[in-house]
């Protein structure tokens, strides 16, 4: 049995860490909120930005030459895949649930025999990736500096993208993230952003034909890049507050954990120190006896 | 009758200004500045860096942007842009600074001749600010 001295010192090192974990629950909380705030702020902007793409779309008179990013390359070989994750640990299972999703579709790709790149967002998923897939990864993009997911570096990620779809680099492009639904739920998404997949949604078939200026195909073509890096925008905004959401919730638990953690020890504690004293009694009366 | 329709221009990171009472807005078209008035037809076009003017009846406001997408439908004039910046807000240091940016990236060989021309429009706008 351990001696009183060291249970204390146990006791003591994990009311500490309970101190850490309940400090970085607090402050994902409030990062949350804050995240959360900006990921609502952010939704009109892409749902604007897909209304309008809809729309051009459908109006659309020739398909065969529609711009690239709409109707893809033509070819299905080779896949890129953005796989967004977070720059710090200690969240859970937010990164390695994007990195099950991600890994389970290149194996099936794999399997069907298509060329792999990839490029990871966020060091976590290149930590993760770099082991079995290193010599797929063409690039790592890290945005540790900057506090906030901003729209400036989801331009840049998106301005790489297109840039190699340019350059016939690849054919099909995913993103992987996670969407957040609540604190608790986080859900790992896969999209697909070029080509572009455009549902025919049923309710939003807008009869009202627009004026365009100047016409629809160079419109399209100068909005398409821009939705790319608007997609790419909102997955880091979805990101983000799934992380601190996870963050939250894993630092929550650690928090209980380290609660039953101490409750035990305490009690183990209190009992060897009544063993003690019993102890110590019981040699003095048996001494006493003795006289 | 009113003559007023809404307004609303979105960023990325939020929704950044919504009006209801807007007269007119002169907005820096790609194709040449174009004027929206109520009742105008739908029309969807995208802006070149310039200077966006809003006539409402709550006072006049100017904005500097340098893209954007507009859609015009039903009185609804929705105007997404990534960088938009009023233009009492806009002081010399900053404008500088994007003027500065502007002008390195005019200085770079391998744009091609659409970026070029936007980037152009970008430095005139900016030094006719001054």
């Amino acid at each position: 049995m351990a001696s009183l001295d060291d249970l204390k010192k146990r006791i003591a090192s994990v009311k500490s860490t309970q101190k850490i974990t309940k400090a970085m629950k607090m402050v994902a909380a409030a990062k949350l909120r804050r995240a959360q705030e900006s990921a609502e702020k952010g939704r009109p902007y892409s749902e604007k930005m897909n209304n309008i793409i809809l729309n051009l779309s459908s109006g659309i008179s020739d398909k065969e030459n529609a711009p690239k990013l709409l109707s893809g390359s033509g070819n299905d070989k080779v896949h890129l895949c953005v796989v967004m994750t977070s720059d710090r640990g200690l969240c859970g299972g937010f990164n390695s649930n994007i990195i099950k999703k991600a890994k389970n579709y290149f194996a099936k790709l794999a399997k069907d025999g298509k060329e792999l790149k990839i490029i990871t967002v966020g060091s976590k998923g290149n930590d993760q990736l770099k082991r079995a897939y290193g010599d797929k990864i063409i690039a790592n993009i890290s945005f540790k500096e900057s506090k906030h997911a901003n729209y400036f570096d989801a331009d840049k990620v998106g301005k790489m993208v297109i840039e190699k779809f340019g350059a016939e680099e690849f054919d099909v492009c995913t993103i992987f993230y996670n969407q957040f639904k609540n604190v608790i739920t986080q859900i790992p998404q896969a999209q697909q952003i070029i080509p572009l997949n455009v549902e025919n949604s049923e309710e939003e078939k807008s009869e009202d034909r627009y004026e365009f200026e100047p016409d629809e195909d160079e419109i399209l073509s100068n909005l398409l890049p821009k939705n790319i890096s608007t997609q790419i925008f909102k997955a880091m905004l979805e990101n983000s507050a799934s992380e601190q959401g996870s963050r939250m919730s894993a630092m929550d638990n650690a928090t209980r954990n380290a609660g039953e953690m101490v409750d035990k020890l305490t009690i183990e504690y209190n009992r060897s120190r009544q063993a003690a004293i019993t102890k110590e009694l019981i040699e003095i009366i048996s001494g006493a006896e003795s006289l | 009758m009113s003559e007023e329709f809404k307004i609303e221009i979105v960023n990325p990171e939020k929704s950044f200004l919504v009006k209801d009472d807007v007269l007119e807005v002169v907005i820096p078209a790609f194709e040449g500045e174009m004027g929206i008035l109520k009742d105008h037809i739908s029309i969807i076009s995208f802006l070149k860096p310039g200077i966006l003017k809003i006539l409402s009846k709550s006072g006049d406001e100017s904005f500097y942007v340098e893209d954007g997408i507009v859609e015009f439908k039903n009185n609804n004039l929705s105007i997404l842009t990534s960088t938009i910046y009023k233009l009492t807000d806009l002081d010399k240091s900053k404008q500088q600074n994007l003027l500065k940016l502007a002008e390195e990236e005019a200085n770079k060989q391998d744009i091609n001749d659409q970026s070029r021309y936007l980037i152009d429009q970008k430095i005139d706008v900016l030094k006719s600010l001054n």
